[in-house]
């Protein structure tokens, strides 16, 4: 109104609009809390207002959100944390040894003996040195040198720190970063917003999302008409696509990077997450050292962990680290100088990856405790895994690979041209408009494919497969009626 | 080699030759973030450190990184050279080296060195570092509110919920977060705006402190400490390039996130210099001045504001802030207002008016149209609660497509970290008279908060009394920010290492006495004026002692160089 009064002409708008907002910003996509995200929210709270709805609950399986599905935490590693945040229970004798002694420690490493205190940028000292000895357990001795050791806040700001130190250039020589289709939309987001090229590689979906060489190469030769590719991003196990890469392929990449002088980021966050028969992790660090010196002390890394996955689940103490491998002392600097920027990263989530890092121990009295839970939650994924691709496969028009690890499934869907034409016409991709619709008719809340990326004329959508089993069979049972009902109205 | 190591050097030579933008607002080009030193004095000083930060040194390192032999293989292949690693200083992101973010400068890390050689059993002319570069209360022994910590550990383990020795009121506010928690744990990501409840709790709360004054959740977004809101409200306004590249006006002094922020975002950073003889107030015409030179070569739309004031501890006046209002609407500028210290205020008169507050009395013709983020935390005021990484931002006014870009951009991120989130609600929702926590919460509260304003009274006195070291009242916040007298002497022998002269004298300061300050010149300053900046959080005792241990120090430095 008043803006009508400055001398009579129509005034100018807001000083911020979507016009004149950082243009990288707008480019910038997460599908796993996008559209139908919110709309899942929106019929969550109409649900509540008493509106009426085919289904009673939303069912949020978009998200590798494990507690929110009913998972119950570690006990060991809450018990820590509550010591660690309210310590005059250090006196309460409810509360076994072991965890006092591991909340202690972290204390005495605290500005204060405090977890109120800010604590180093690149994270605490000695959680530092419990994160190597874990790297170094895990990987059979292979030395890890707790300096090139960060704790985050959660595995994704690690990977857009490091992202972000690789950007330069502009035009053909823009910084082009390789990621996998299907990929986790993280690092397509985080290219968006760096302005940097993303390069698509194709995970090979006949034979269970393998990755390919050849690919590799395909998609570099072709990248290095347009850009200046310096990265390769590997997500192993896979999300979306729940693969689990076999060694040979680990040293493939790894040849493949050399090669072509690039630093390689794994995101090995899924780390716990392997189900199949078969199949085994490998960490990149581990290969890349048993490949022996010339790649050792050559190959630039990074490698990626977090507290949200594999059979803790925490997800909202934002918890994480990465180990930086052969990487330039003087990048090495500017990494933590721009990491001091945001002080550090909170101090629960550190706590807590200092407890995923140094379990209870054979000899310690919550160790049977520890281990009964860590065991069930991973046989039950395990189950629900298997149970997951039996029951899609056996559904008309869904195709699905085996969940090697991981926690999701992405299960290629044949849409009926109809529908195709249906969507196109209401402008919607036609994944998402089968999503949209499973959402509105069931409640249940997937990720269309097209949000992670899929080759042209393939459908797909990923699903957890986290929640309760009881729970998961009514979905999946729920995703074939809806699924056949589809099929049929398109028909 | 040879030809790699020209290579190395030249593009900092031109650095050198061109020292970059913020010369251009800091006549002499002692930009507040060019505060680092030059390769002689680091290499000296922290071998160990020698590719510190900024360019200078790089020469240097990179002798060191041969040294230290880690590209032996480099040589083997063919017997050609091999290239170089993948990412170097010379091939990384150029906007990340231009960062530089002094309160966890050089400075601190000598800091921690020393502390390790102390640890060690060497010997030095101290017990301890003291750490005043930074303000972490709880690090510098200042308690938890009770009450606050009750409820985290309640939702951290809710077994304990049935555990009688924990009030009830601790008990019924834990229930409510962890019933709007998925799953009903802190383990679940959260919405990427934050907690519903939590963020209707703030609004509650912005609510109260502002008379009245409605707040719609909707406009509140939780966030990873004031920093990550900062951060994400400068992205969301930079754009163009060359002369329409987004200018944003930040004070000097400031607080070197917003500096560091804008290096990394190449945003044009426009200085705007607080009036230190009239204890650092705020003044329109230098608004003015700043921002019409600034017209010159960018496109200046945000104005950054710190109030009370990092590092330099002035409260803003009512009318100072309807001025800067009146400012922002006339010259079409987005207001971000950083308030985390709303709590910290100590000088007799002063008070905290929020810019939202003032905004909304001075009408609907400003109040409608004005578009204002302004940013709290749970680190700061009376809470001190760094670690968890909690704060909010509320936005006013702000297009409604730029909001669901920012919702999305927030939500890559997934949520910020629960238990932060959870304690902010504690702050905005504390216990109220007639629950059982109320007597001691507000018994530790006002505890906290009036050995504070006694620190900033002591502080001021007692630096006032040394002569060559001037000090305006600390009038709220958590730092004195003294102007110091250096010799010429000095001068000349910092300038010899290549070293900003306050940096000498902190790094001087820190070897002697054990006292861990920052620079003025990690702040901005005027040309050719010196300060530091140190909290005043240390325990009253402590904090006495250090006082004297400056004193002393400044007197002796003073004489060495006279």
């Amino acid at each position: 109104m008043s803006q009508q009064a400055v001398n009579g002409v129509s005034c100018r708008g807001k000083v911020l609009t979507v016009e004149n907002m950082n243009p990288n910003v707008k480019r910038v996509e997460y599908a796993v809390r996008g559209p139908i995200v919110q709309r899942a929210v929106q019929i969550e709270k109409e649900l509540r207002e008493g509106v009426k709805k085919p289904f009673t609950e939303v069912i949020k399986a978009n998200i590798g959100d494990a507690q929110a599905m009913g998972q119950r935490p570690i006990t060991f590693f809450r018990q820590v944390l509550v010591l660690c945040s309210y310590p005059e229970l250090l006196e309460d004798n409810k509360f076994p040894e072991d965890a006092k002694k591991r909340a202690r420690r972290i204390l005495d490493a605290c500005g204060g003996h405090s977890i109120g205190a800010y604590s180093a940028s690149q994270g605490i000292e000695c959680i530092r040195q419990d994160v190597a000895r874990y790297i170094e357990r895990r990987d059979g001795g292979i030395p890890s040198n707790p300096d090139n050791i960060y704790l985050s806040t959660g595995a994704s700001d690690a990977i857009v720190t490091i992202l972000k130190l690789l950007v330069c250039g502009e035009g053909r020589d823009r910084t082009g970063v390789m990621i996998s289709i299907p990929q986790y939309p993280l690092y397509s987001a985080a290219l968006a917003d760096l302005a940097a090229v993303q390069i698509n590689y194709y995970l090979d979906e006949d034979n269970c999302w393998s990755l390919n060489v050849a690919e590799l190469k395909r998609a570099l030769n072709e990248a290095k008409q347009h850009c200046k590719p310096r990265v390769l991003c590997i997500i192993n196990p896979g999300n979306p696509t729940g693969q689990v890469q076999s060694r040979q392929c680990i040293e493939d990449v790894i040849q493949f990077a050399k090669e072509e002088h690039l630093f390689l980021m794994a995101d090995e966050v899924y780390q716990d997450n392997v189900y199949a028969e078969g199949c085994k992790f490998h960490s990149f660090k581990k290969v890349l050292f048993e490949m022996g010196p010339e790649y050792s002390s050559t190959v630039e890394m990074a490698s990626f962990h977090s507290t949200s996955k594999c059979y803790m689940g925490e997800c909202g103490f934002r918890g994480g680290y990465m180990e930086v491998i052969n990487m330039d002392p003087e990048v090495k600097a500017q990494l933590t100088k721009l990491v001091s920027v945001r002080l550090c990263p909170p101090v629960p989530g550190q706590a807590l990856l200092d407890l995923v890092v140094n379990p209870p121990q054979p000899d310690e009295p919550s160790y049977t405790l520890f281990t009964k839970e860590r065991t069930a939650v991973l046989a039950t994924l395990a189950e629900k895994a298997r149970l997951t691709e039996e029951i899609f496969n056996e559904v008309p028009g869904i195709t699905c690979n085996p969940v090697q690890g991981a926690m999701y499934t992405f299960p290629r869907i044949t849409l009926p041209q109809k529908a195709i034409d249906k969507a196109k016409a209401e402008g919607k991709v036609p994944d998402m408009f089968y999503c949209m619709k499973l959402l509105e008719e069931e409640g249940i809340c997937l990720v269309p494919g097209s949000g992670f990326g899929q080759k042209d004329g393939t459908f797909h959508f990923r699903m957890t497969i986290l929640p309760p089993t009881e729970k998961l069979k009514v979905v999946l049972q729920k995703i074939r009626d809806f699924h056949l009902r589809f099929t049929n109205e398109f028909s | 080699m040879s030809a790699t190591r020209v290579q190395l050097i030249s593009p900092r030579t031109l650095r050198l030759l061109s020292p970059g933008r913020s010369a251009l607002f800091l006549p002499g080009g002692g930009g507040p973030h060019r505060g680092g030193g030059v390769p002689g004095f680091r290499s000296l000083i922290f071998p160990s450190l020698s590719s510190s930060f900024s360019s200078p040194g790089r020469a240097l390192s990179s002798l060191s990184t041969t040294r230290r032999g880690l590209p032996k293989t480099k040589m083997s292949d063919n017997g050609t050279m091999t290239r170089g690693k993948v990412l170097t200083i010379d091939n990384m992101n150029p906007t990340v080296k231009k960062v530089e973010y002094a309160v966890r400068g050089p400075i601190v890390q000598r800091a921690v060195e020393l502390e390790k050689e102390l640890s060690e059993g060497r010997k030095k002319p101290f017990a301890e570092v003291i750490k005043a570069n930074i303000g972490d209360a709880q690090a510098m022994g200042q308690q938890p509110i009770t009450f606050f910590r009750q409820v985290l550990a309640l939702c951290s383990y809710p077994e304990l919920l049935s555990d009688s020795t924990f009030p009830e009121d601790a008990k019924s506010r834990a229930c409510r977060i962890l019933n709007s928690c998925g799953g009903n744990s802190m383990g679940a990501y959260s919405a990427s705006q934050g907690i519903g409840s939590v963020r209707q709790d703030v609004a509650r709360y912005i609510e109260r402190r502002d008379g009245g004054v409605p707040c719609e959740p909707d406009n509140i977004y939780l966030t990873t400490g004031a920093s990550d809101g900062i951060v994400t409200m400068l992205k969301l306004l930079v754009c163009g390039e060359g002369a329409t590249r987004t200018g944003v006006m930040i004070s000097i002094p400031q607080y070197p996130l917003y500096s560091a922020a804008l290096a990394e975002l190449s945003a044009v950073q426009i200085n705007y210099y607080l009036n230190e003889e009239k204890c650092w107030s705020l003044d329109i015409g230098e608004l003015q001045r700043a921002l019409d030179e600034a017209r010159l070569h960018c496109n200046p739309r945000a104005l950054c504001i710190i109030n009370p004031g990092n590092p330099t501890g002035q409260v803003q006046s009512r009318e100072c802030i309807e001025d800067v209002i009146r400012f922002a609407a006339k010259e079409r500028l987005f207001l971000m207002a950083d308030e985390v210290y709303q709590d910290n205020v100590y000088a007799e008169g002063c008070q905290f008016h929020s810019f939202k507050k003032v905004l909304f009395e001075m009408g609907p013709e400003y109040s409608e149209t004005v578009e204002l983020a302004s940013f709290h935390s749970t680190s700061k005021c009376y809470m001190g609660e760094c670690g968890f990484r909690g704060g909010y931002m509320e936005i006013i006014n702000m297009d409604d497509d730029v909001k669901d870009q920012l919702t999305k951009l927030l939500s890559v991120r997934l949520c910020s970290p629960v238990p932060g989130q959870a304690l902010m609600d504690l702050v905005v929702n504390p216990p109220q008279p007639g629950e059982p926590s109320y007597e001691r919460f507000i018994k530790e509260r006002t505890a906290t908060l009036s050995a504070l304003a006694e620190k900033a009274r002591l502080t001021e006195q007692v630096l006032n009394t040394v002569e060559g070291i001037r000090c305006n009242p600390v009038q709220g916040a958590m730092y004195s920010f003294p102007r110091i007298t250096i010799p010429e002497k000095a001068i000349q022998e910092a300038k010899k290492l290549g070293q900003q002269p306050d940096m000498f004298y902190c790094m001087k300061m820190l070897e002697e006495t054990g006292i861990c300050l920052v620079p003025g010149s990690g702040f901005g300053q005027r040309e050719g004026t010196y300060h530091f900046r140190m909290t005043i959080l240390p325990p009253t005792d402590k904090l006495k002692i250090l006082l004297n241990n400056v004193k002393e120090f400044h007197q002796r430095f003073t004489q060495q160089y006279s």
